[in-house]
């Protein structure tokens, strides 16, 4: 019995060894987890903020730049008490701000160590000198500098975006790339370029001990690395053209889209209202007050506002059928007050003279007249129902690039909608619609949404007599390399040929004489040969939208327009205006004296944002 | 010098294993406490200005005292005067409290000058001979109830004193002893009851209650099926409630995840991500349950039904059973009472860190989770002899003393821990074999005191560096520094070996 109680306590010895082992074994080799604490547990990481690229214009005006600000940085472990209202008054704080703070950090003394926390960010160079001047009365204070945005030029806004520090969910979501105190591009082309401009982060390696302490550097700095600055921006934009856009569209709800047809550069991109860039470099400040701002400066109306396009879409429809073969430029069609398509259901029309052909028409914006064609595009007998005659325009139009996105290098693109068979057949059943049912599409309303990057698209597209570039933001420059997709021409399922009969009657729209019917002679500069086409578009929610798109010159397009203004009312009131001068300041640089200034002055200055009513999105 | 017979017989007679692993221990301690010096200069190991040059100073003393101890003093002198040197000892540990220096909180140690004293240290020796010298009378048996009542006595009162000095660590050691008196014939269900208490309070400690049942639950359901005619029914029945039962706080906790999740922030449509919104989810009030009121629920549900059942029967057993089941919960529900009221505030921190309770890397859990990272750290070949970055750097409090296996873990790695750890279970069994092999029955107690000293020290001590035991303050057997700690375990370990040499020599 004795033997045998023995033999059982060395057993018991044998477990409890083995039960230590076993415990050690797990924590040594088989879970990593201790193994990469104790690196983080001596290594510490100093990281080196690389400067972000700059962004220019593409005469190479610097946007968007660096400014240096200064974080004023505490080490709590070394504060000797100090004077709280002269350091408050030097640096220009409530002094309640710097007790708080320093009750918060001597709570968090053991977390904190001897490393150093930021107390205050992004202080101006100008306080951070008078600070610097005292700062020997403040051991444990000092002042790092820190590179922040800024721009030279107020042009921009939405269509730069804003750079802030990175939430948890970011770090979440991008655990390798960034960590806590990184700053990232939120919208704009500090999003959509977040890569190439934020650069490389570098780090001094250091060794510490248990209290923080910096014991000494890591392999004597062999595995530091420098940080490498971002990569500079070239844009397309064109600051002064942009800043005149952003000026005429003040007080506007809307939109304007400028692109170079031939290269789909975009030139200028306005979303009214925007964000001004004093409040960019600084978005946390004004956060409040721009995402309780009911007309939404955060939403970009040029890339995510569905609109129907209105009378533009004419064009579209006109070159369907010349292509179908179903119009030609000689063929009339007349028109009183509108087109009676059922006994009781009419689609009115302003007056004009009657019968027109199809030059007039575009040059007068007939309704009547687009009812035909479409009419004769849907029933065209070569179909065989309603439903492949409406899937084929519905391609048509698509090859334009409406109803999808563009595929532009802005983020945030919506794609819009164009109708097919499919969508009408879910509205009304198969085979309970006709073409007059969906008769409000021949005039660009109904079922249509675009935004007004695509309308600027379709001016380019029929500037450059039917191809088109997608429209993009960002050149190539020094190192940074476009996508290929860029210099590819997209054509249309029109052939070239019809589009100089279209552009005719553009031309006609703008440089008829008053009086003669030409509905945006209003846009007329002498010598710049603007064509172009108005739209009314009804605007469920106020007053009708003001649409134009336009392009000059017309015989070697520089520059097509596209003008949306929400309660605007007729295109000619203000989207043909702006536009018009959009062009002329980019072709000609000034706006003489005369009527032309007094239009810009007028823009300028008038304000539409009561004319509509404010949506709760 | 006796001459040359003398010598012989010395070469004969000791266990060379013995003192040779004694050594290597020593040893591989000194170098450890060299490693775990906090500079970026090393000073030389001998430098008396740092703890490596001390314990330098300590090892020498050691053998001096190892060689008094086989050479000068007659070993039939320890059983004489076991008694005396109890009593005194026990005098000394009173005193302590009284006139002793207060060091984290506990008052254990004397102060003479530079030397520091722990009696504590001291009493492991004394209560050892004591108890081996008691437990050896002939007219002795633990099994009568009457003498097991004096050998608790023997144990208990050094036990309580040192608790009431507020040095826990030690005073579990004498937890130890109970492997003696069970090798001497006490019944084992005493030693399997203290058994699952202490496995219940550490389960509840280093994992959770719910563990804690559960373990409760098998014991007791498999005590009873010993005696049942059911019993591969009930076994069965057994395994299908572990399997459920470990499985159902992960599924639970997959399912409350997925809760959580859907419980998130929503963002806006825009690219801007707008101050998030909490979603409501009916079903966020299942966060708040916990497995373990599942299974007490089920605990409360069954249990009457066995009682009634026991009593109907009339089973002395299965009421038993009922009744250790009721008191084992009552013991893993009164463990946070135990803390709030029976243990220091030091203490009870670092339990509570085990628990889960609190998770600040900083505060109290900063050792437990230090000394395991610098542990793990090691990997299985470790990082070389005076590499380790852990220790080095000053990670880990306390470690040249407490905390000096995280620097073999950390320097030797799994190799390192095994050779070590190898090394004090070869130590005991040793020692345990050595005494089966003595016809003294008081060198055989002794020996058998001396092992579970060790034994105690070493699972305490190492558990407590890789996170299954809590940190009480207890030194890992000759190879932490200080010097008491060295001189207690020395003068233990080298009357074992004097007493054997004793057997050889006349035997």
């Amino acid at each position: 019995m004795r033997d045998d109680r023995q033999i059982k306590i060395l057993i018991g010895l044998g477990i409890a060894a083995a039960i230590l082992l076993g415990k050690i074994f797990y924590i040594q080799v088989i879970n990593g987890k201790y193994k990469a604490d104790s690196i983080s547990n001596s290594i510490v990481k100093e990281v080196i903020y690389p400067t972000r690229g700059v962004i220019y214009d593409r005469n190479g005006k610097i946007i968007v730049g660096n400014k240096v600000a200064y974080d004023i940085m505490v080490t709590p472990r070394e504060v000797t008490a100090f004077d709280t209202l002269t350091l408050a008054s030097v640096l220009d704080v409530d002094p309640q701000l710097i007790r708080d703070k320093m009750a918060e950090y001597r709570s968090n003394i053991k977390k904190i160590g001897f490393q150093s926390v930021a107390m205050l960010k992004q202080i101006p160079a100008e306080t951070y000198m008078k600070f610097d001047e005292v700062k020997y009365q403040f051991p444990g204070f000092y002042g790092q500098v820190r590179s922040i945005r800024d721009y030279p030029i107020n042009a921009g806004g939405n269509l730069l975006g804003y750079v802030s520090e990175v939430d948890a969910a970011y770090i979440k979501s991008h655990p390798e790339e960034y960590s806590i105190g990184d700053y990232v591009g939120k919208t704009g082309i500090e999003a959509a370029r977040e890569k190439d401009l934020r650069g490389e982060k570098g780090y001094h390696i250091y060794i510490r001990n248990a209290r923080g302490r910096i014991e000494s550097s890591y392999k004597d700095g062999a595995e530091d690395k420098e940080a490498s600055p971002g990569h500079d921006i070239m844009t397309t934009i064109d600051a002064d053209l942009q800043r005149y856009g952003q000026q005429l569209m003040r007080n506007k709800l809307g939109a304007v889209v400028a692109l170079e047809p031939s290269t789909g550069e975009i030139l200028a991109i306005v979303s009214s209202p925007g964000i001004d860039v004093s409040m960019l470099a600084d978005i946390g400040k004004h956060y409040e007050e721009i995402s309780s701002n009911p007309y939404k400066p955060m939403f970009n109306r040029a890339v995510q506002a569905y609109y129907p396009p209105g009378s533009c879409f004419k064009i579209v429809n006109a070159l369907i059928g010349l292509q179908e073969g179903v119009l030609t430029p000689s063929e009339t069609h007349p028109c009183h007050y509108g087109y009676q398509f059922a006994d009781d259901r009419k689609l009115g029309c302003h007056g004009h003279k009657s019968p027109i052909d199809m030059e007039e028409s575009i040059m007068m914006s007939c309704n009547a007249y687009y009812c035909y064609v479409l009419r004769n595009i849907l029933d065209n007998k070569k179909y065989a129902s309603i439903d492949e005659a409406m899937d084929s325009w519905h391609k048509y139009v698509e090859s334009f690039g409406f109803g999808k996105k563009l595929g532009s290098d802005f983020p945030s693109e919506l794609s819009g909608s164009i109708p097919s068979a499919k969508t009408y057949n879910k509205f009304y059943g198969k085979g309970r619609w006709n073409s007059t049912t969906v008769i409000s599409l021949s005039i660009g309303q109904g079922e249509i949404a675009v935004t007004p990057l695509h309308l600027a698209n379709f001016c380019a597209t029929v500037a450059n007599r039917g191809w088109y570039k997608i429209p993009h933001l960002v050149k190539e420059f020094e190192d940074i390399e476009i996508d290929p997709k860029y210099y590819e021409k997209h054509y249309t399922m029109v052939d070239t040929t019809q589009f100089p009969k279209v552009i005719k009657g553009m031309w006609r729209a703008v440089n008829s004489a008053p009086g003669t019917g030409g509905t945006a002679w209003i846009a007329q500069v002498d010598g710049l040969d603007i064509c172009g086409k108005t739209g009314t578009a009804q605007n469920p929610h106020g007053d009708d939208n003001s649409v134009f798109m336009c392009f000059a010159p017309m015989d070697d397009p520089k520059i097509a327009v596209a003008a949306y203004i929400e309660g605007g009312g007729f295109g000619a009131a203000y989207a043909a205006p702006i536009a018009s001068l959009m062009v002329e300041k980019y072709l000609n640089g000034e706006i003489p004296w005369g009527p032309r200034k007094d239009l810009e002055a007028r823009m300028k200055t008038s304000y539409l944002l009561n004319r509509v009513r404010i949506r709760r999105r | 010098m006796k001459g040359n017979a003398h010598e012989r017989s010395l070469k004969q007679s000791v266990d060379w294993a013995l003192i040779v692993s004694y050594l290597i221990l020593v040893l591989i301690g000194w170098l450890s406490i060299y490693a775990s010096i906090h500079s970026s200069e090393p000073p030389s190991i001998f430098n008396f200005d740092f703890r490596s040059g001390k314990q330098f100073v300590w090892i020498l003393s050691a053998l001096g005292l190892a060689g008094v101890i086989i050479f000068l003093v007659n070993p039939r002198l320890w059983e004489a005067f076991a008694p005396h040197l109890y009593i005194l000892v026990a005098i000394l540990l009173v005193a302590v409290i009284f006139l002793g220096k207060e060091v984290n909180g506990s008052k254990s140690w004397f102060e003479f000058g530079p030397v520091s004293f722990q009696p504590a240290e001291v009493s492991k020796i004394t209560t050892s001979l004591f108890l081996a010298s008691m437990l050896s009378r002939t007219d002795f048996s633990v099994t009568r109830f009457k003498d097991f009542l004096k050998v608790a006595a023997i144990i208990a009162i050094p036990m309580l004193v040192i608790l009431g000095e507020k040095e826990t660590g030690s005073a579990l050691v004498y937890l130890g002893f109970i492997f003696v008196l069970y090798r001497e014939g006490l019944t084992g269900w005493l030693l399997s009851i203290i058994g699952l208490v202490i496995i219940l309070f550490i389960t509840t400690l280093t994992a959770s209650p719910y563990v804690s049942i559960m373990i409760l639950i098998a014991v007791v359901t498999f005590c009873n099926a010993i005696n049942e005619k059911h019993f591969w029914k009930m076994l069965l029945f057994l395994g299908i409630f572990l399997l459920a039962g470990s499985l159902f706080p992960w599924l639970w906790g997959l399912l409350t995840d997925h809760i959580a999740a859907s419980v998130q922030k929503i963002s806006d449509t825009y690219t801007v991500t707008l101050p998030g919104q909490e979603k409501k989810v009916f079903w966020a009030f299942l966060l708040k349950i916990k497995p373990i009121y599942f299974l007490i629920a089920i605990c409360l549900g069954v249990l009457p039904r066995f009682a009634i059942k026991a009593f109907k029967e009339k089973n002395v057993f299965g009421g038993a059973s009922v009744i250790t089941f009721l008191v084992g919960l009552a013991l893993i529900f009164s463990t946070e009472f135990i803390f709030n009221d029976v243990l220091k505030e030091h203490q009870r921190q670092r339990i509570e860190v085990l628990l889960g309770m609190k998770d600040d890397p900083t505060g109290v859990g900063y050792n437990v989770k230090q000394s395991m990272i610098a542990i793990g750290s090691g990997g299985f070949f470790g990082k070389g002899f005076l590499k380790g970055t852990q220790t080095a750097y000053g990670f880990i409090p306390e470690q040249s003393t407490d905390f000096i296996f995280c620097t073999i873990g950390e320097e030797w790695g799994f190799i390192g821990c095994l050779a070590v750890i190898g090394l004090y279970v070869f130590m005991i069994a040793r020692i345990i074999i050595d005494a089966e092999e003595c016809r003294e029955k008081f060198t055989r107690i002794y020996g058998y005191c001396v092992a579970a000293c060790i034994f105690m020290h070493l699972f305490i001590n190492i558990g407590m560096t890789i996170g299954i035991m809590p940190v009480i303050g207890i030194p890992l057997p000759l190879l932490s520094y200080g010097g008491s700690s060295l001189w207690a375990f020395t003068v233990l370990i080298f009357i074992f070996i004097a007493l054997y040499r004793e057997e050889k020599k006349y035997y």
